[in-house]
């Protein structure tokens, strides 16, 4: 009995050795303070697998980056508006906070005005963002960081109950990443709220999109490892009054976001829209577009297709086409009629000649350029691109137009712009559930 | 109970392993005869590479130190295969005078990679004021210091040590942490020890340090601020080295597509009519990352010329401009078709 009571006594001695070493298990949460900044990233570079760390309610001013390398992390504050992490007068690091372990877990807190991204993941094997807030608080300015949200080449990547404000590129971006879920979120004031880019597998499902430039982009681009986007559910969102002239800095991709776009995609795979509310955005509610910048990368594939579009509510859409960004709808729409008389507003008289296609200065809901492979577009070969279930506009003029831009550019005489809905009408199997993958 | 004593037993030898060979102080290791003067002791051999990375204009005193009776093996374009128990250390330092080296220098921080069962594990120590020891340090720090240049004018940085994390950013390949300098093609160069001046490769190779030297010759680096190479050898030499460790396939930058090894003969990876993809306003309002012909339409030199922390790059290791290297990028630049 001695003997297991010396035993006892030393393994909880050691306990006590270890939990110095660890310096966490029962460590405070770390509060605000002119020492704050050592405390976090100390308790980041020393904390093991399985801790928490805990910070507590206030503003914690920053000068340089936080970075986080350990697995299975948990860092908590008491409350999106409540712990805030200010990088307002930040002098080094490119981002906020800088996770590059797996199965990290972000809660209850803010990232506020850093000099660059506010949060970056990078190569995550899990990574869960929870009620976490990142905010440019001066408004939409180009001199804002780009990403919000930034987990790029990382798999199961969880986004719930999050806000991204102000990012001069996408509130919320992921990026080259598989198996995706952004839930329940809010996007504004950024130039893209919701983007996901060059990933596989991702719901984005009962976010808010309002008052960014395009609310919901699904986008593929070239010359990076991971290309080729598929299998993107877009459920249940609201996408509104995104009304945010584009402020992102010239040269960058989502600098062509049309102003007032609902959801683009844009040379992707197997999308799913269905069950959006998509209301007041005033270039089109739904563009589904080619990569049209020149491309030398030949794995590369710049066209969208099996984008099955159902559900959705339309309202009010593409009112006033942002002219320069869509300028290849702007043009089209201009040969067939006018998008720009708009019950008076902003009446261009010169090219507001008789509307054809486009009736009442309204341009549809629903648009795709109708860049096809030239074989198909020849007739040698078919594929299924655009496929619209019912879809509900309160709108008197067309909902859907495919602009047939390969026509337009080859055989320009001939084009005209096909509005006929039930030309598109079909069915596609619906995009299964993502599953995290259980270690 | 033995269970017990079991536990007790690998819960010490796993504190042990992991802690074993990262002391608290520098001077523990031994590496030096003369600590202050970065003299080393019998066994520690010192060396220099082609084209070291850019740290705000500070110097920096390499050396390795392996166990006794292993070799290290080597590798043209990758970093050789150094044995378990290899230490790699790097001293930063500013000179008092630039001008006049002999007025000695301020020690900031020796930087060591050490090769554990493991893997490799960074480790940084920070120098004391009085400049006789440096102390181990896991969070990093920000020096404010100054020195005078080459032109006599006094500079003034906010040198920043990096956090173990930061040593990782640039040091991981593949999400494994590696050495960066002393590749075959870095290492192709003449080094005066104090048995004289000899050619590192060879003196590593009859020290019994270095083996599986190819029996072909070895080509000589271009050397950045050497006008005897070309502009586009320069150029390429010097973006290899500040900025390929992260800018490749499995580097941190390796989402961008954008690789800049030497190795790399692709246009768009390299950067030649490539879209910026995540840069914000890093992108400056530029089309592309090199716009041949108009290095002013060029993100890549827009990047290397700014200081603002959003902006430019590298993002860590530097918060000064390298001006005599802007003009090489912009030349090499201009004078692309």
């Amino acid at each position: 009995m001695i003997m297991r009571n010396f035993f006892l006594k030393i393994i909880f001695l050691n306990f006590l050795i270890f939990i110095n070493l660890t310096g966490s298990l029962f460590s405070n949460t770390i509060q605000p303070g002119p020492l704050s900044y050592e405390e976090i990233q100390k308790a980041l570079i020393l904390s093991k697998p399985g801790d928490i760390i805990k910070l507590g309610e206030g503003v914690f001013e920053f000068e340089d980056g936080l970075s986080l390398d350990i697995n299975n992390v948990t860092i908590s504050g008491e409350g999106i508006n409540k712990t805030i992490l200010s990088f307002k007068n930040q002098k080094s690091g490119a981002e906020g906070l800088m996770i590059t372990s797996n199965g990290v877990i972000l809660k209850d807190f803010a990232v506020e005005d850093t000099i660059g991204d506010a949060i970056v993941v990078k190569g995550a094997n899990g990574i869960s963002f929870i009620r976490v807030r990142t905010e440019w608080t001066g408004g939409p300015k180009e001199s804002n960081g780009a990403y919000g949200f930034y987990p790029v080449q990382s798999t199961d990547v969880l986004i719930d109950g999050c806000i991204a404000i102000g990012a001069s590129d996408a509130g919320i971006y992921v990026g080259q990443s598989e198996r995706i879920k952004v839930l329940n979120s809010i996007a504004r004031y950024n130039v893209a709220g919701i983007e996901i880019e060059n990933s596989f597998f991702a719901e984005v499902i009962g976010n808010i999109s309002e008052h960014n430039t395009g609310g919901i982009l699904v986008f593929d681009l070239p010359d990076l490892p991971q290309q080729g986007g598929h299998h993107i559910l877009v459920e249940n969102n609201i996408v509104r009054n995104n009304d945010t002239e584009n402020f992102a800095p010239e040269g960058n991709i989502v600098g062509n976001t049309p102003n007032g776009t609902g959801i683009m995609v844009m040379a992707n795979q197997f999308v799913e829209i269905k069950n959006n509310e998509i209301k007041n955005n005033a270039t089109a509610g739904i563009l589904i577009a080619s990569y049209q910048d020149e491309a030398e990368d030949k794995n590369y594939n710049p066209i969208a297709s099996n984008i099955f579009i159902h559900g959705n509510s339309l309202i009010n859409n593409g009112f006033n086409v942002d002219k320069v960004r869509a300028s290849p709808i702007s043009e089209v729409i201009n040969i067939h009629g006018n998008s720009l008389i708009n019950n008076g507003f902003n009446v261009d008289k010169v090219r507001a000649s008789p509307i054809s296609e486009v009736i009442n200065g309204k341009v549809p809901d629903i648009i795709w350029d109708g860049v096809v492979p030239l074989t198909e577009w020849i007739g040698i070969r078919s594929s299924k691109r655009i496929i619209l279930g019912d879809n509900y506009s309160n709108s008197d003029t067309p909902v859907f137009a495919n602009l047939k831009l390969m026509t337009k550019f080859l055989i320009s005489y001939l084009h005209k712009v096909d509005t006929n809905y039930e030309n598109y009408r079909g069915e596609l199997k619906s995009i299964q559930p993502v599953v995290f993958k259980k270690d | 109970m033995k269970i017990f004593f079991k536990i007790l037993i690998i819960f010490f030898l796993s504190i042990g392993s992991s802690r074993a060979e990262t002391f608290p102080l520098l001077s523990e290791y031994n590496f030096f005869q003369d600590i202050k003067g970065q003299i080393p002791n019998e066994g520690v051999v010192p060396y220099h590479i082609a084209n070291p990375l850019f740290s705000d204009y500070t110097y920096k005193f390499r050396f390795v130190s392996m166990p006794d009776n292993s070799v290290a093996s080597y590798n043209h374009e990758e970093v050789f295969d150094f044995p378990i128990g290899t230490t790699i250390i790097k001293t930063f330092a500013y000179p008092v005078d630039d001008r006049n080296l002999k007025k000695g220098f301020e020690l900031l921080e020796t930087r060591l990679l050490i090769h554990k069962e493991e893997g490799w594990v960074p480790v940084s120590y920070i120098w004391n004021d009085n400049q006789t020891d440096a102390e181990i340090r896991f969070i990093g720090k920000t020096i404010e210091t100054s020195w005078i240049d080459k032109n006599g004018i006094t500079q003034s940085v906010r040198y920043r040590v990096p956090n173990i994390n930061q040593c990782k950013s640039c040091h991981q390949l593949n999400k494994v942490i590696k050495p960066i300098g002393p590749k075959g093609r870095n290492m192709n160069l003449d080094f005066l020890y104090k048995e004289g001046q000899k050619n590192q490769l060879e003196y590593w190779e009859s020290n019994q340090i270095l083996t599986n030297l190819p029996k072909r010759k070895i080509s000589k680096p271009a050397i950045w601020d050497n006008e005897s190479f070309s502009v586009s050898e320069r150029a390429r030499a010097y973006l290899d080295s500040n900025c390929a460790h992260c800018h490749r396939k499995g580097g941190s930058a390796g989402n961008s597509g954008f690789y800049l090894s030497l190795e790399q003969n692709n246009g768009v990876a390299l950067g030649i009519r490539k879209r910026p993809v995540a840069a914000g306003r890093g992108s400056g309002g530029m089309a592309y990352v090199i716009d041949p012909g108009n290095p002013e339409d060029s993100i890549l030199l827009y990047r290397m010329a700014s200081t603002d922390p959003g902006v430019m790059m590298p993002e860590l290791s530097r918060s000064l401009n390298h001006k005599e290297a802007l003009p090489l990028i912009y030349d090499w630049i201009k004078e692309m078709e």
